[in-house]
This record gives structure tokens, sequence and C-alpha cells, in this order.
């Protein structure tokens, strides 16, 4: 029925008529103003004057604010009250907000915007890792390690060692719709705030704070985001807060949005990060130990850095047991756009410095890369499928623990990986690509597989709740709200799959509406993969309660016990009386039962202590597979994805239809991250790619040449809401086997290790082609 | 001025335009069709895609960088436009919801207008069409999906059944004498005239460029010419011997001549920015804006082309490289334009080499254009240009001087190595580093030598 069914995205009529409405398109009061940021033109150092006449001057402008005109908290952080709104003085990026436009339009606004006189004394701007990295410039107190064994004896003890670094680039989330936010004063003082976020909670506390009211002064609503990524649970905050201080101040609503500039300048972006590597292995390619340094640039204010770093090392060891291993992290503090969220939150970051040792040891013992890392899988769980690769019984294994020793008890990446081989010919490939490259002296082929297995559950424990709301009205049809936000990941379609499948009715049935802080309070952002795993659960609840009450009342009415009421067909079947849903309903109604009901949810068997990196984060992982077959022109870098085999692990899929969109998707996400999309910063600190005409996602003809995507037939060993699966982050690193084919095939052009750096522009191809035929 | 056009099957006349208002600004802000969606505000990103059609045929554009003055005479569809009159999804909306093209929704009504016109027009080569629409969410396979599920459907009646007749005729305000401020000239004559008295205006023919100045450098423009009515600059006019392209052609009509005469810049031309992008950008601006890293101008010299500049009635030809003195500074005296270019006809050898980071809609790091003649195993002339190694479209004398005379062989390229560094030193900037602007245009020779010998060098032609 409707739960598992591929049914389309629930506003795809409206996204393909132009009718599906996002925060500048909702028809605004006559009198509407407009917003726009006066931004720092330096990178770091202090405001001695500020000349803001010609933009008061300006046409159009209404007002203009400093930091001093703001009312009460001058503070958008979502963390550690580290990041005001406007400066207070202290600049620390070029980009960071200065002053606020208050305008009769946008184009009035942005213009007035670029007439403030500023003038600074400039201190030498902290950039790279490296000037991070000596004047110990960073968050917390030092590096946070965590640990298993003796990583340093078992490397030396071992019988090959290897080491390398890897330097991977952030990346801009370009979501289609930028950030925006509208807000509408009301009677007494109060707020209401449209906002394009992924955490309307959090847009809700900050305005509170700035406006200096309770949380109960504000609502906030969110239909849906033209893409979130990461990017919308917490960049959003300082456009909705100055809408908000703007109206209280003005009276009148207040709209801003940023221009796709002012966007990339101002917005944070995906951490880069550098890990460098130390590992020693046996002569099949075992890690035996492993030490990561993990160098992480988060930009000037804290964010969720913390989170994200850790992340990062929590996916360190990606699908591999690595019995003794040391990660050691930086969370290095900088003079440029604060880093945040992105899709896969540094797990990406962490599996690349894996993946990439697994590659380097597969290529000094001229062994299979795929048959390496199978041989440092985790095991399947008792009762699966045994390994495909015995290990060596003479060998003692500890245990099957991560790093912070979670136990995997759900790993499926044995039986997936062997499917994926055979589904891909990679053995019949492996060798032709092979033959290939010693016919083709300018174009090399290079075919590379990586795994993922990803850690489900924000690690901030207490985030991992949410609450529903669903009414029945008296006809019979469905309100479902709940706390999750919609940014095109389908989650809404996915949700009411399962309110309508517990009271047996059709979609047509459920209304889905737009997020709502005033129905569902206290939610958590729509992050980390979860907004189905808490939210369809949590609605679930709620139904489950009416349904509970309805055939309560149903069972008394005709002598039957409430287990023999069933809902199923759009009908209710009470005994041996039947009769529809909308009938039911008006019963109930007219038997004053209750048809409104909350739900909530939080997820088990979490257990986490961050500090010293112990516990159980994670309720369970999602795995994945991809081989990824690329061309390469050794003669300038250019190259192409030609194919792409995926098998990923969805669970018993909510919607495969829809899941298979967030695989494809995350996937050429990922790839682009690691290919084609190059941030670059100048020696000033400026963005010097800052539009999409210098910073390039990937387009239509780079998806893969061949494309063959499929959902692991599985479900979930985990009790979660019809033993689904997230899906929303897991897929993104499933590119990271695009980067890793494209060192193969530079690997073809030479005896070394290629040590690509990220992303593989044809600039960093080429340049690793000429190492490597240079011998160097 | 007044401008008269078709939107949506209706006919729309608005009085006193400011001559730099967009189509977006005017459709979400005051005409409340906010189906069309702002994503970048520079013509990069396509969520703002609507559907025009004149005499010439139906196209598809960026509204974010289309001044209003430039759809005088012509027929607007929007996203709202394109389903039928009772609410008819047209089949490309229809397998975009089938396949599941759409997920945050924010760049479809652009794939809807882009798919719709090609399918209008009968294109299938689907990459290419859609090239200019970026999708964050889905990776494209989807819309791929759709794309090629749609093609075999009828155009649907509400959109064959457009009659040219509808449109208004002449546009209010371009029939009559150019006044203001802003004018909108019908010939060649009347430009030359109106501009050599007002030589600080500004001349609009796409508008891809100055399309910028105005949405992101936010320039009061001063007077302004529109070319788009200038049908004389249109033309492209063909001889036994010789070809002159009007400065007014459009990248996009020039893809079937140089498919014809030089289809390794036919196959650039086709990465020339997007479909919306070459359906707009003339030649002549391409020319006239003196960048260093346009894509026309290193392919016409390499061809050897003349320019043809007016002013008033005055006219002088140059050859096309010796307009180009220096990084902003070109051979254009003020009140002068760019009336056309030409080359003659000669055996292809013409081969263009475009290198960006990406390989569709992206700004060339370097573009390197070669005319090679070799006969009896000498080579007897080289014309040889670079985009993106100076400060302006350069040829590479020093190393077209190592060439000719040589014979056509391995040796004589490793002999010409020294030359590129004397004819080139790039800038390193962030779409490339010096160095490799300079590896790349020496490889792109070896490439072109080994192309020449048969051997397969491209990345697009391999298949897994």
């Amino acid at each position: 029925m409707s739960v598992s069914s591929p049914l389309p995205h629930d506003a795809a009529r409206l996204h393909v008529t132009g009718q599906a409405r996002y925060i500048d398109d909702i028809p605004t009061p006559k009198r509407t103003l407009h917003l726009a940021f006066g931004l720092s033109q330096i990178a770091r150092g202090r405001i001695t004057s500020m000349d803001l006449g010609a933009v008061r001057a300006a046409p159009g402008v209404v007002a203009v604010l400093t930091a001093d005109d703001l009312p009460f908290a001058n503070d958008v952080s979502p963390s550690v009250h580290d990041e005001p709104l406007l400066s207070d003085g202290h600049v620390h990026y070029i980009g960071q907000p200065i002053f606020l436009v208050v305008a009769d339009s946008h184009g009035a606004a942005r213009r007035a915007a670029r007439r403030g006189e500023i003038a600074y004394e400039e201190d030498t701007p902290i950039l790279t890792i490296d000037e991070a990295l000596a004047a110990d410039n960073r968050f917390e107190e030092g590096p946070r390690i965590y640990a298993r064994g003796d990583a340093a004896a078992a490397r030396a003890a071992a019988p090959h060692q290897i080491e390398g670094m890897l330097d991977l680039g952030g990346q801009e989330h370009f979501y289609l719709e930028g950030q925006a936010a509208l807000a509408l004063p009301q009677e007494g003082g109060d707020m209401l705030v449209h906002s394009s976020t992924q955490h309307p909670t959090e847009i809700q506390h900050k305005v509170a704070e700035a406006l200096g009211v309770p949380m109960h002064g504000v609502r906030v609503e969110t239909r849906r985001m033209g893409g979130g990524f990461g990017g919308k649970e917490s960049q959003g905050n300082a456009l909705a807060v100055s809408c908000a201080v703007a109206a209280r101040l003005t009276g009148k609503p207040c709209k801003m949005r940023y221009d796709r500039d002012d966007d990339m300048v101002i917005t944070g972006k995906r951490h880069d990060f550098r890990i460098t590597y130390r590992a020693g292995f046996d002569d099949a390619g075992r890690v035996l130990g492993i030490e990561f340094v993990q160098l992480a640039r988060c930009g000037w204010a804290q964010d969720l850095s913390l989170p994200v770093a850790d992340r990062a090392m929590l996916h360190a060891d990606n699908a591999y047991w690595l019995p003794d291993i040391r990660i050691e992290s930086h969370r290095l503090k900088t003079n440029t756009q604060s880093a945040t969220a992105y899709r896969g939150f540094g797990g990406p970051q962490g599996m690349v410095g894996i993946e990439r040792v697994m590659d380097h040891v597969a290529h000094v013992l001229d062994l299979d890369p795929v048959e390496v890392r199978r041989r440092n899988y985790y095991d399947a769980p008792a009762g699966g499928a045994a390994p495909h690769t015995p290990r060596d019984i003479s060998e003692q294994k500890k245990d099957n623990c991560t790093p912070y020793g979670q136990e995997v008890e759900d790993f499926e990446l044995w039986e997936m990986t062997e499917a994926l081989l055979a589904s891909s010919d990679y053995a019949a490939r492996k060798k032709a690509v092979a033959e290939w490259n010693a016919a083709n002296p300018v174009i090399k082929k290079g075919l590379a597989f990586s795994p993922v297995k990803f850690g489900i559950s924000f690690t901030l424990t207490h985030l991992n709740q949410a609450g529903a709301l669903v009414h029945v009205y008296q006809d019979g049809s469905i309100h479902l709200n709940h706390g999750g936000t919609e940014m095109g990941q389908g989650l809404f379609q996915k949700v009411a799959q399962v309110a309508a499948r517990r009271f047996g009715v059709g979609l047509e049935a459920v209304k889905i509406t737009a997020t709502d802080t005033a129905k569902v309070p206290n939610t958590s952002a729509t992050a980390a993969s979860s907004g189905s795993d808490l939210n369809g659960m949590a609605v679930k609840a709620a139904c489950d309660t009416i349904r509970g009450r309805m055939a309560e009342f149903l069972a008394e009415r005709h002598q039957v016990t409430p287990e023999d009421v069933r809902f199923e067909g759009g009908r209710v079947q009470v005994g041996a009386a039947g009769m529809s849903f909308a009938e039911a309903a008006q019963l109930c109604y007219e038997g004053r039962i209750s048809l409104s009901a909350t739900g909530f949810y939080k997820t088990p068997k979490l257990a986490w202590d961050r500090i010293k990196g112990e516990g159980r984060p994670f309720f369970y992982f999602a795995y994945g597979a991809a081989l990824t077959e690329v061309a390469l022109d050794t003669l300038t870098g250019e190259n192409r994805i030609l194919r792409a085999d995926i098998l990923h692990d969805a669970g018993a899929s909510l919607n495969p239809a829809l899941d298979k969109g967030q695989v494809e998707g995350g996937y050429v996400q990922g790839a682009g991250w690691l290919t084609c999309e190059e941030l670059v910063w100048d020696d000033t600190g400026r963005l010097r790619t800052h539009a999409p005409s210098t910073y390039k996602i990937p387009a239509f003809s780079d998806q893969p040449g061949a494309f063959n995507v499929a959902l692991w037939d599985g479900k979930n060993r985990e009790d979660t809401i019809y033993r689904s699966k997230a899906v929303g982050e897991p897929p993104f690193m499933l590119g990271i086997s695009a980067f890793l084919a494209l060192s193969d095939a530079v690997a073809a052009c030479g005896s070394e290790y290629p040590a690509l750096d990220a992303p593989a522009t044809p600039e960093r191809l080429l340049a690793a082609v000429q190492r490597l035929r240079d011998g160097v | 001025m007044n401008v008269t056009f078709l939107l949506n099957g209706e006919s729309v006349e608005l009085r006193d335009v400011p001559a730099t208002a967009t189509l977006l600004d005017w459709l979400r802000d005051t005409r409340g069709l906010t189906g069309t969606k702002e994503g970048c505000n520079e013509g990069d990103c396509g969520a703002c895609t609507v559907m025009v059609q004149d005499e010439d045929g139906a196209r598809a554009l960026n509204a974010c960088i289309l001044f209003l003055p430039q759809l005088s005479g012509k027929s607007v569809r929007t996203v709202e436009g394109i389903a039928g009159p009772e609410g008819q999804l047209h089949p490309v909306q229809q397998a975009m919801i089938d396949h599941h093209g759409s997920q945050c929704g924010f760049c479809t009504p652009g794939f809807i207008t882009s798919m719709a016109t090609a399918h209008l027009n009968g294109e299938e080569d689907h990459a290419t069409a859609l090239a200019g629409n970026l999708c964050r969410c889905t990776g494209y396979a989807p819309i791929l999906r759709a794309a090629e599920a749609a093609s075999s459907e009828p155009v649907p009646e509400w959109l064959s059944d457009f009659i040219l007749a509808e449109i208004p005729a002449g546009g209010v305000g371009g029939s009559q004498p150019p006044t203001g401020a802003t004018v909108q000239p019908e010939t060649a004559g009347e430009l030359a005239r109106w501009y050599a008295a007002n030589p600080d205006a500004t001349l609009i023919a796409g508008a891809t460029d100055v399309g910028l100045w105005v949405t992101k450098q936010m320039r009061d423009l001063g007077p302004v010419a529109f070319l788009n009515r200038c049908r004389e600059l249109q033309g492209i006019d063909e001889t036994e011997d010789s070809v002159t392209i009007g400065a007014g052609v459009t990248v996009a009509r020039l893809i079937p001549l140089m498919d014809r005469l030089h289809p390794s810049l036919g196959a650039m031309l086709r990465r020339y920015g997007s479909a919306q992008v070459r359906a707009a950008a003339t030649i002549g601006g391409n020319i006239a804006n003196g960048s260093p890293i346009g894509d026309g101008p290193p392919a016409l010299i390499a061809l050897g082309a003349t320019l043809h500049l007016r002013k008033g009635d005055d006219r002088r030809d140059i050859p096309l490289e010796n307009f180009f003195i220096d990084y902003g500074k070109q051979d254009r005296q003020p009140g002068e334009f760019v009336e056309a270019v030409s080359f003659a006809k000669s055996p292809d050898r013409l081969k263009c080499y475009k290198l960006s980071k990406r390989f569709d809609q992206d700004i060339s790091a370097v573009c390197g254009c070669f005319h090679i003649a070799v006969e009896d195993g000498t080579v007897t002339a080289a014309r040889i240009a670079f985009g993106g190694m100076a400060g302006i479209p350069k040829r590479a004398a020093h190393v077209e001087a190592a060439l000719i005379g040589q014979p056509w062989s391995e040796d004589t390229i490793k002999a010409a190595q020294g030359a590129w560094a004397q004819d080139f030193t790039p800038l390193s900037d962030m779409r490339a580093s010096a160095e490799y602007r300079l590896e790349a245009a020496r490889n792109m020779l070896t490439r072109y030598f080994m192309e020449d010998r048969g051997l397969e060098t491209s990345v697009k032609e391999v298949r897994a």
C-alpha cells in the first residue's frame, strides 16, 4: 500500500507547473521592506570608523542598523554565542555583516549596502590550516583524540608501513534557492517568521533572543526549501533575525534574501580538511596499526564545527576493523567563512582518509583494492552470511567494535559487495581497463570501488527526538504535521505514507502541512539524515493514539474488542460491520472522541561520551557500495565518469523512488565535491569563487555515462519506522569512488602511488600525471 | 521606452519601461508570476529560463539577464504558460513527475521551460539542451529519463498552434524615431548615426555580459541602444570563398555554419555558455567586449578573420587580432562599433580546444585554436591563437614560427617547446595556475598532432 510505494514527491505537480511556493514567492503586504547587509572588506581587524551617510541617503533606504541599534541579543550562533549578527567592532572575515540596510526594494537595499565607508585597523589574517596551526588558533583547548590500543607500536611492528597526506577542499552547498526569510509583525509584539530553514526551532529561539521575548512570542513556519544540504541548518539565522528585528523597529513586514554572490561570500561551507596518515599492515593488506591526524579548517566562529569534526573521527574507520588506531583531530580557527554543516557532516572527510589508505595499501602490495578492503571489513553479524574471505583462523580477533567501542551488529557489506561486483561485472572490466591503458597513451581509464558505512543518529544525543501533531476531521480527512522540514528529500511524502498506512486510507486523505513551531515545539534540525526515522515514528505514535481511541469507541458500539477493528482500504472494519473511514470519523466525532493527538519519539539505545570517544553514538549504520569507471585525458587532466554502479542500503525503503533519488543525487554531489567543485580564496582571504560562473557544481553532462543504481533488498535490523533506513547523507560518500577511480587512472601513468588531492580538478590531475611520468 | 509583447499568449503593453528592467524582476515583482526563479541572477543556473518565440523560432533564454526592451515584438512563455489552458500538463511536465525529476523543485521551472523548448524544436541532444540548467538535488539522471520519455510525445496543440501574427507588430516604440536615452534602431545606419552622436552610450545585443553590469555591478548604464531589432547586423553572407558574419549573429546561429565549414569550431561552440546564453550572445558582443577569455576571437584569429568596424558612415577593416591591444583596450574609436567579421574559406585544418574545470557551461581556463596547413609532410602555414593565456586573445607567434617550414613531426613539436614561454606569460587565478595554462597549451599542440595522425584523444569519445 502506501508505505514502500514509489510515489512521486508530494509537490511534484506544483514543482513542474511553477506553483510551488518558496519564501520569495509568498505574496507580501504592500509596504513590505527589504534588507541587505553591508559586508566587511577585510579578513581581520577592528573597525575604526564607519560613515554610513551615503547609505542612509541612497534612494529607497528606510533605515540603516549597526550593532548599537539592536535592541537585545546580537548573536546568531547555533552553539556558543560567538557569532554577532552585526560586527561588534571586530572583523573576522571578508563578507562578515557589519551593517543592515532596510529599504523599499531588494534592489535599493543591495545598491545602498555598497555605499558604506568603513575604515579598519587591519591585522594579519590567519587563513590557512598551516597558519592556524602555527598560531595555535583553534576551538577547544587542544586536539581531540580517540584511540584504541597502541597504534604507534602496532604500526611499527607491522611488516609494511606507509604514510601520506591528503588535502580535501571544502564545498559550497549551492542550494538553488538562496537563503531567505520574511518576518510579519503580529499584534501584541508577536512575530511570524517564514524562513527557508532546516531548523525552525532554532530560528524561533534566535529571533526570540533578538526581540527579547519568550519563545511563545515567535512563530516560525517553513513549507519547503529549495535545497538545504546542511547549509540551512544554522546559516538562515542571520536573515530571520534581521527581518524580525527590522520588522519590530519599523512595524512593517521585512524580507531578506541573499543575492547569490552575497550568499556564497557570507555563509559557511563544508569544512576543508588535511588528513595525514601513518599505517602499518601485513602481507595480506590487513591494517594492524594506524594513526590519523585530521586538521579541520573551521573558519571564524564555532558554529557546528565540533560535532562535524567529531563525526569525521567517527568515520575514520569507515567499513574496516582497525585493531590499533589513534585519531587526532584539530579544529582550527581561521579568518574565513565559518564552516558549517554539509551533507555527511564531517563523515565524508573522515571516510576519504581511510579509503585513501586502503588504495595506498593495495598499491604497495600490488593487490586488488577491493580484496584489500574485504580483508579489512568488519565481520558480518552472527546469523548472517559468513565473510567471503575468512580471516586467518590463527589470528585472534578481539571484537567487532568501532574504534569508539560501538559493536557493529548490522554489517551488510559482505553480501552487498559480492552482489555489486557481480552486477557490475567487476573482474572483466578491471581486465578491460588494464588492456585499454596498455594500448592507449593519452586517455587512461580508472576503476575504483568504495564502500560506505555511515552512523545514523545525532551525536548530540538529546537531539534524537521528534514530535508530531495529527488531526482527523469529521469528514475523514487528515491533517498531518511534524517537526521535520522539506528540502526536496521527500520527507513529507514518506511521512504522509506512514500516516496513510496507519489509518488504512489513501494518500489523498492526508494533508501535508508546513512545519510550524506553533504546532510541534522543540524540534531538532532536519539533519543527520534523521528526518524520516524520527518524524515517521512520531507521526506513527500520533496516528496510533487516534486510531486506538477510534477503535475503542467503535468496538464498544459494535460489541467487539478493539483488536477486531481494522483500518484498511479506506474502510474501517468493526467485527462484521464495515464503514468508510469518513463514516467512522463522523461517528467518533458524534461520540465525542478526541480526533487529535500529538506523537513523540526518542531514539533508543544511545549512550555517547564525546570527550572520551566511547559509547554508542549511533542507533545503526547505513551501508552502500559503489564502483566507478572514469576516463582521464593525460594531456590536460580533463575527465569523464563513464559508468557508476551503486548498491545502496535504505533498509525496507519507505519509498524506493524517493530513496533512489537521494542515492543518485548524493553520488553526483559527492563526486562533484571531490572533482570539479573548487573553492579558491586569495591571499587576502577573499573568496574568488562566489558565483556559478566561477564555482562549478556538476552540470547535466557530468552525470555518469551509464548509471546503474539499485537499492539493497534488506531491512533495518533495528526497530525503525517500517524497518527503513536513513538515506539523506550516506549516498553522498559513494562519490568517493569517482575520486579513487581518477586516482587509479593517474596510477596508470607510472609506478608511484598518485597521492591525489581533492578536488581533483583537471589541473591537479595533470600535475599528478606529470609527477608520475617524471617518476618524482 | 514602450514595449509590447505576448506573455503566455496574452498581449502586454508596457509604457516607460526603464532600459535595464529585467524580465525576471518584472515577472516576479510586477506581474506576480513567481514560477520563474532567481537562482544566480547572472545567467549561469537556468532557474529563470523562459521560452521566447519570434519569426526565427523558439528558444530558451535566461530571464535574469534579459531586458524588457529586448522582448518587443516577441512572445514569452513562462512555466505558468507551459501547461494547457485547462491545466493539462505538457508531456515534459508529466514525464518529470513520472520519472521523479524534481526534488526541491526550485530549478524545476527552468528545466521545464528548457525541456519544452527543446521538445518543441525536436532537439533530442538533451545534454546540450540542458547544460544551462543546474540542479543540485537529483544528479540529473531522472531528468534525462524524463526528457527521453517525453521526446516521443507530440507537441501539445496549445504550443504548436503558436501563430506569429499574434505578436504585436513592430513593438511599440521600435517603429518610432529614436529619442531619449534608450533607442532600438532598425537599421545599421540608424545605429551608426545615433552612436556617433552618443559615443558614451552602451550597445546591448544579447546582454549576456552587459546584463551582469546591471544585476551584479548595479551600474547605471546611461544612454543605451538595443541592437536586437537591427536585422541588417544579423546576416550571414556566404560566398564561394568567404564568409561574412554580422555582429548581431548569435552564437547559436553560428553552429550550423561552423559544423559545415570547421566542425571542430562547431563542436566548441556547443560548449559556449549554454543553450540560453548561445541563443542571446552575439559574435559581435563576444569580440567587442574585449574579454581575454572569450571563445570566439581565438578561433576567428586562427582563421585569419577580418573585423569590420563602422563609425557614422566611415568603415574600416582590420585583422581581428589587431583589434585587441591590451587588457581592457581595443582599437575602437568612440562611437565606432563592430559591424561584422569575415574570414576567407580554406580547407578545414582548424581544431579548437576549450579547457575548463567543468566541461559544459564554463569559462575557458585556456582556449587554444590551431589552424596548421601541412603539404608533403612540411608545415606550410600556421595560425595559432589562444584565449586565457594573456590579457588579450593572442597569437602564438613564436610557436607558429617554430613550426612553419619544418617537417610535421614530433621532433618539430618538441623543438617548439621553448617558444611557448616566449609567446605567453599567463596569469594564475581561480580558474587555473600559470604553469597549468602553459603546460596545457603546449599539450594542445601535441593533441593536434596526434589527432592528425588519427589517434583518438578525446575523453568525450570514450565509453565504459
